[in-house]
């Protein structure tokens, strides 16, 4: 059985990954991704730990799953937003959108 | 954790690992935002592989449920909503690329020294069973109240995505 010191590598790795996309990104739909990326590694490290550390009530499994229930939320609005925002100045950049400053 | 451990794990989670770091990058650094959404689906299938090794298996099932099928197909919807057939050729990255990797290897080699010195539980039991039953006894007992809030904040995030998503009407 791997340790678990090696799952939280793994999540770790994906996570700084997924925090370089935020960072790097000018697409507003590939910062959104970057953000899937960790919250997919998150979930990674509390399944893990779930496994791991409190086995008898699966605490982190069910942490996991509201992540999941957070996430596709924050999806589905942020899509909406970028899209609104693409009618109105037809673009996805994240530096382009500057509407409010004045 | 040290590496000669790295080289004896199970050969199983080597491969889904390094599927799921390479797909990764591929989700972060490809140049068309569309290869971008394809790679984030293949990440959480092997990340979903992972989860099958820690005995998650509803868990799993529910991330490619959720995950690659709708948040990766409303992100495709997004991006053909979106983007013009010239901009594959746009720059996709800004000024911080090089500030973001030194930031990203700091944090990196940080997160690895923490892991590497501290004494983490090992495994004494065996394979988990029943996890489909305990997760659902306790999202109705012990979590119920977050069990709530979350669908109050589904149903927000629905209400939300509705309105940002019509048509605006200017007078």
């Amino acid at each position: 059985m791997t340790p678990l010191s090696q799952y939280l590598a793994l999540g770790a790795v994906v996570f700084v990954i997924g925090l370089f996309g935020v960072l790097t990104r000018r697409n507003a739909i590939g910062i959104l991704i970057s953000i899937e990326i960790m919250l997919g590694a998150v979930n990674l490290n509390l399944v893990a730990f779930s496994r791991f550390v409190e086995t008898s009530t699966l605490n982190g499994q069910v942490f996991s799953v509201f992540v999941m229930t957070v996430a596709a939320g924050e999806a589905a609005v942020g899509l909406a937003l970028i899209l609104a925002l693409y009618k109105s100045i037809k673009a996805v950049f994240a530096d382009k959108f500057n509407i409010l400053r004045w | 954790m040290n590496w000669s451990e790295l080289l004896s794990a199970p050969l199983a989670f080597k491969m889904l690992a390094a599927a799921a770091v390479v797909f990764a990058i591929g989700a972060v650094a490809l140049k068309n935002v569309f290869h971008c959404a394809l790679s984030l689906a293949a990440m959480f299938f092997a990340l979903s592989g992972v989860f099958v090794l820690l005995d998650a298996d509803f868990l799993a099932v529910v991330q490619i449920l959720v995950y690659v099928g709708a948040i990766v197909v409303l992100m495709i919807f997004a991006i053909v909503l979106t983007e013009r057939i010239t901009s594959a050729s746009v720059r996709q990255t800004n000024y911080l690329v090089i500030p973001g990797v030194l930031l990203c290897i700091a944090l990196l080699a940080g997160l690895v020294s923490v892991i590497r010195a501290s004494s983490w539980p090992s495994l004494e039991s065996g394979p988990q069973q029943d996890t489909i039953k305990i997760i659902g006894r306790q999202l109705l007992s012990t979590h119920v109240e977050a069990f709530e809030v979350a669908s109050v904040l589904l149903l927000a995030a629905l209400v939300g995505a509705v309105f940002l998503g019509k048509e605006i009407t200017r007078k």
